[in-house]
């Protein structure tokens, strides 16, 4: 599908689209595009900071904002200790994010809503595959050498075919953050290029690692790099750094995107990761979106929250929209 | 709406903030107001009331007292009585209420914003985020001059009572800005709000009370332009600050002049918004929305001119027709709005008609595709592109959410660009490059740059303009030095009547060749333009010399050299102190020359000439000292970042020089003007031009660049009015007798210039803290912050 047929589609329709069903084909690398990337941190920290002032969504409209960050959280469960009784209690949750009397109640018990992905390491991708049959919730891995991104390229490119072949439908990689920092941008895009390569028919969400890269300019040369390379998603951290999503490294990143759209056509999806933890905050970057992106950016094929504790808050916030009491964890079912 | 539904459309909903808290407060007062005299409420004499209306529904809020002329007489006089015991508080004690009215208007801040969008139009999110914030520091920051004034601004007092005049855009913050430096400085006040926007300022003396300010040191006079009139024009008022429009500045400038009140105007704008093709576009983008639909526009500062360089003009332009397309005008109490409401049907018809002749000027229009609310005065944001500089929306300040866009190619064009206006209020660069960026800053005509940001404010750093947007500051150092003046002033004795000139007789016999003294315009000697020659006479009435008569056409020829010399200005501090120690060296070479001339023309004994050639040459040694020293201060506000405030010369002044000491005199007012960088036409001492047209020679002989100085003999009177109307003269400083000052403050409204006059009181030239050092200096500099945010 074309990104334009694509956009031209009514939310109702694109809404129901649970896989990325576009694939950014990517360019050459432009080495004079990278050059001419200028961001002045001041400013856009000023922007990042009035986006959850100048934009309120209340009553109603916040319950449906928040049923639609539910439904582009990719549900994340990223540790050492990951079970496959875990990982199968976290499908369940992604199959009924939200109780459905909730629901019932908000008069969207119908609507078949779940979370937009459930991601895993490459070993639970099985289980996860397995768990979720039926529904039509995709499979996300991370992968090559996640977090760090430094093991040798041929084990990395391995780690996706596998992936791939064990169900995974998105790929989440990681950068070698030394590459941006050296500016290394061939070498960096080749890499990418062999990782799109690599997913076939899986989509691929490049993860920046942006805590690593320090400036504000290296996010959005390297997220230019990456959409050029091929990336169906640009993608913040990997929850793993010290500084994870902030608002001002994701306008730099969706900046980058509307950029990379007006000049190649191609539509590339965001999705910020860890840190993201409260309905406050997703409804920001639901506004972030509207405002800089635009309205199809405001679903789970072209917007995901890489977020594992942000689910439980929305929760509450729904019952208390309907209840009018304020909620508490224990009375909704855990992922 | 439906859950499902919105699902779906995910539009934004309605996000309204409360009023109920707001119109509980109004009808608290049976939503009619009085009067603030000495603490006590008043109905206003008369009895007359207007409405106030809400410009978003167009339906009326409150009864507002329109004050008369006794109820402005009861003000000033309630102000006048509780200046001794405002003073007795001491800094301490008045630095504890500034603190108490900061706290209270934080405690109180939701209820004043929510008023303040009701009354103005503009958006809760202005007014939550901004406004009220802003004058709540503006209270905290002035709490602390008000403690260290001894320390900070020795040998200085407040003026008395202070009439101040404030606009609708910003209610409570320009009340803020105003109040907070005049209590601070231990001045009372006689405040009148904008008669569109009065209930801020009605609640905020409601927080006087609670925070335990005396009776009468602030009193509000709520009503229309007639009440300012007659504060503006009210014999016990020491000063005026006006915040307004510059056609109003003028008339208060014209009606204050000669009567001795120190005044300050912050008037209209027409500011320039430079974006280089090095800016992050997407931020400049969102300059622009800050620049120009900030308060719908209503903001003298507003970035109304968009330069862009040509290369990136298309894009850029496409990117801010995007980003219009995403902003929100409505209900300015909803959370969610970015534009409110036009304060007035009659400025809503003042934007519709500018913007008519936009398109009648060729311009391209382009709004929007959404629409305006039908209710309440709404006007959409507008963009017009191919606009040509000559066009009336490129000249004339809108006021309203209109922009007008044109192109350039280099930075040199952008510059000339940018200052092609009458207005000097404020101006941003857009670019990444520092070189680029603090390379124009300094040749912009503005009082307030910003660099990669547009409407930053802060209580810390001083805002006003150059040129026609008025003068004198507001905020940090600079500003509270407007609501004080030194201590010795009012101790001044006045000039004496002038002696008639004696009667004329023939020159002493005299072996010399005749000399004939010329005037000097442009580094050369000039014949005066009228063909006459004026007598200058001893004392006994001999005739020691003659000097031409200048007139009109010298001072235009004077002028015109000054601006030819204008790279004086950008000479370095350095270069000028040399160049002053050299007129000192060559002065004191020549003092016996002096003395003999001085005696010559006033009869002054050897020991007195001596000492005036003397004091002469110390104080060319320390203007030469202060060249390179007169710094520019960084102001710290709350950001990552630095403003500098730089003091820049003011340009072209015109002078008249005292008779009583005909070289001291000129020497203490052309040294400061030329070491900070000014160049200069001065009038020497009508009776006694000889020390000037002498000194000349010295010029000369050290270097001074033709048309730094330039001297213009003859009728003072007569050539300093032709100075004070000149539209290129930047600042008149005329001492002399109290009826030319009058007229040079009256006929300097041409192009709004600094002016700086005696009121008839005569200084001692001896005493060096009247007669040199940083008043001196200040008043040859205009201080402009330039905010450069970093962080990559």
């Amino acid at each position: 599908m074309t990104s334009d047929s694509l956009l031209a589609m009514g939310p109702t329709r694109r809404s129901t689209l649970k896989h990325l069903e576009m694939c950014n084909p990517g360019t050459a690398l432009q080495l004079d595009w990278l050059r001419d990337v200028r961001v002045n941190r001041s400013a856009v920290e000023r922007r990042a900071a009035t986006m959850g002032t100048r934009r309120s969504v209340k009553k109603a409209w916040q319950a449906a904002w928040l049923l639609k960050a539910v439904t582009c959280i990719d549900l994340t469960t990223l540790s050492g200790d990951d079970t496959p009784g875990k990982v199968r209690r976290m499908c369940a949750k992604a199959r009924q994010p939200v109780r459905q009397d909730l629901l019932d109640t908000l008069g969207v018990g119908d609507k078949g809503l779940t979370v937009g992905a459930v991601c895993v390491y490459h070993n639970m991708i099985q289980t996860a595959v397995d768990a979720l049959k039926g529904s039509d919730i995709p499979v996300a891995a991370v992968s090559t050498g996640f977090p760090a991104g430094l093991s040798p390229l041929e084990t990395r490119l391995r780690e996706i075919e596998l992936s791939v072949a064990a169900g995974a439908k998105e790929i989440d990689i990681v950068i070698d953050r030394g590459l941006v920092l050296t500016g290394q941008w061939e070498e960096m895009y080749d890499q990418v290029r062999a990782f799109k390569d690599a997913c076939g028919d899986a989509h691929l969400k490049t993860i920046l690692g942006t805590g690593d890269l320090n400036t504000l300019r290296n996010v959005g040369k390297a997220s230019l790099v990456c959409m050029m390379a091929g990336a169906d998603f640009i993608k913040t951290s990997t929850g793993k750094e010290s500084v994870n999503a902030t608002l001002p490294v994701s306008l730099v990143m969706i900046r980058a995107i509307r950029e990379y759209r007006e000049r190649t056509g191609h539509v590339v999806g965001f999705k910020p990761a860890g840190g993201i933890s409260t309905a406050k905050a997703s409804l920001e970057y639901l506004v972030m979106m509207k405002e800089e992106l635009g309205r199809p950016w405001m679903e789970p094929n072209l917007f995901r929250f890489g977020a594992s504790s942000l689910l439980g808050d929305i929760e509450r916030q729904l019952e208390h929209h309907v209840t009018g009491r304020y909620s508490a964890n224990n009375r909704h079912p855990m992922a | 709406m439906s859950v499902a539904e919105i699902l779906d459309s995910m539009d934004y909903g309605p996000a309204p903030e409360s009023a109920d808290q707001a119109e509980d407060w109004l009808d608290g007062h049976q939503r009619k107001f009085g009067i603030f005299i000495d603490g006590q409420w008043r109905a206003p004499k008369g009895r007359k009331r207007f409405e106030t209306l809400n410009p978003a529904t167009s339906q009326p809020l409150a009864h507002i007292a329109q004050a008369s002329n006794a109820d402005v007489d009861a003000a000033v006089a309630a102000a006048r009585k509780a200046l001794p015991k405002w003073a007795k508080l001491g800094t301490h004690g008045r630095a504890r209420i500034l603190y108490a009215l900061a706290r209270l208007l934080q405690k109180h801040a939701r209820l004043f914003a929510v008023v303040e969008t009701m009354d103005n139009g503009k958006p809760i999110r202005e007014t939550r985020d901004i406004d009220i914030p802003l004058a709540i520091r503006h209270f905290y920051h002035h709490a602390g001059w008000a403690q260290m004034l001894d320390d900070e601004f020795p040998g200085m007092e407040a003026h008395g009572v202070v009439g101040q005049i404030i606009p609708w855009n910003f209610p409570l913050l320009m009340l803020a800005w105003k109040v907070a430096p005049a209590l601070a400085a231990g001045n009372t006040v006689v405040l009148k709000p904008a008669e569109f926007t009065s209930l801020t300022t009605l609640l905020f003396a409601e927080i006087c009370e609670e925070a335990g300010l005396p009776a009468g040191v602030l009193n509000i006079v709520t009503g229309d332009g007639r009440v300012g009139e007659l504060i503006v024009r009210h014999d016990d008022v020491n000063k005026i600050a006006f915040t307004g429009s510059t056609d109003v500045g003028r008339l208060i400038r014209e009606a204050t002049a000669g009567s001795g009140k120190a005044l300050t105007l912050e008037l209209g704008g027409k500011s320039p918004l430079i974006v280089f093709e090095d800016a992050d576009l997407d931020s400049a983008v969102e300059g622009v929305v800050d620049g120009i639909w900030f308060n719908q526009g209503q903001v003298c500062c507003a970035g109304s001119r968009l330069l862009v360089q040509e290369n990136v003009a298309d894009r850029f332009i496409a990117k801010l027709k995007a980003r219009m397309e995403t902003l929100r005008v409505g209900d300015p109490l909803d959370k969610a709005v970015d534009i409110g409401a036009i304060i007035a049907p009659v400025q809503l018809d003042r934007i519709k008609a500018l913007v008519d002749s936009g398109v009648q000027d060729g311009a391209e229009l382009w709004q929007p595709s959404w629409a305006c609310p039908k209710d309440g005065w709404f006007y959409p944001p507008t963009l017009f592109t191919n606009v040509s500089p000559a066009a009336t929306i490129a000249q004339e300040e809108i006021f309203g959410p209109v922009l007008s866009a044109m192109t350039f190619r280099t930075p040199s064009e952008a510059v000339g660009l940018a200052n092609n206006t009458r207005y000097g209020l404020a101006a941003s660069i857009w670019s990444e490059s520092l070189n680029l960026a603090l390379d124009i800053a300094p040749k912009l005509k503005a009082g307030v740059v910003w660099v990669n940001g547009t409407n930053m404010f802060d209580a810390a750093c001083g805002f006003g303009g150059y040129r026609e947007s008025g003068f004198g500051r507001e905020g940090g150092k600079e500003g509270m030095v407007e609501y004080l003046r030194p201590a010795f002033r009012a101790k001044l004795p006045l000039y004496a009547e002038k002696k008639p000139a004696p009667e004329i007789k023939p020159p002493a016999a005299d072996t010399h060749v005749d000399r004939t003294a010329k005037m000097y315009v442009g580094g050369k000697q000039a014949r005066p333009d009228s063909g006459y020659s004026r007598p200058v006479l001893a004392p006994n009435g001999r005739l020691i010399a003659e000097v031409g008569e200048g007139n009109r056409k010298d001072i235009r020829n004077a002028v015109e050299a000054a601006r030819k010399a204008a790279s004086w200005s950008l000479s370095t501090g350095h270069l000028r102190a040399q160049i002053l120690y050299y007129v000192a060296e060559n002065l004191d070479a020549r003092r016996e020359e002096f003395i003999a001339r001085i005696r010559a023309m006033t009869g002054a004994r050897s020991a007195a000439a001596a000492k005036e050639v003397e004091t002469s040459v110390q104080r060319l040694f320390t203007y030469a000292a202060w060249a390179d020293k007169f710094d520019a201060a960084v102001h710290n506000p709350p950001m990552r970042g630095v403003t500098l405030a730089m003091n820049e010369p003011l340009g072209i002044i015109g002078m008249t020089c005292p008779d009583e000491l005909p070289l001291l005199g000129f020497v203490s007012l052309v040294a400061p003007a030329i070491a900070m960088g000014n160049c200069v036409i001065a009038v020497p001492s009508e009776p006694h031009p000889l020390s000037a047209t002498d000194f000349y020679q010295v010029l000369d002989t050290s270097d001074v660049p033709g048309g730094v100085v330039n001297i213009v003999t003859g009728d003072s009177a007569a050539l300093i009015s032709v100075l004070a109307q000149h539209d290129e003269v930047d600042a008149v400083w005329c001492v002399g007798d109290a009826q030319t000052g009058t007229d040079v403050e009256r006929l300097s409204t041409g192009n709004l210039k600094r002016t700086w006059v005696n009121h008839g009181r005569r200084p001692d030239w001896y005493d060096n803290r009247q007669a040199e050092g940083r008043a001196f200096l200040a008043r040859a500099t205009q201080v402009k912050n330039i905010w450069v945010p970093y962080g990559e």
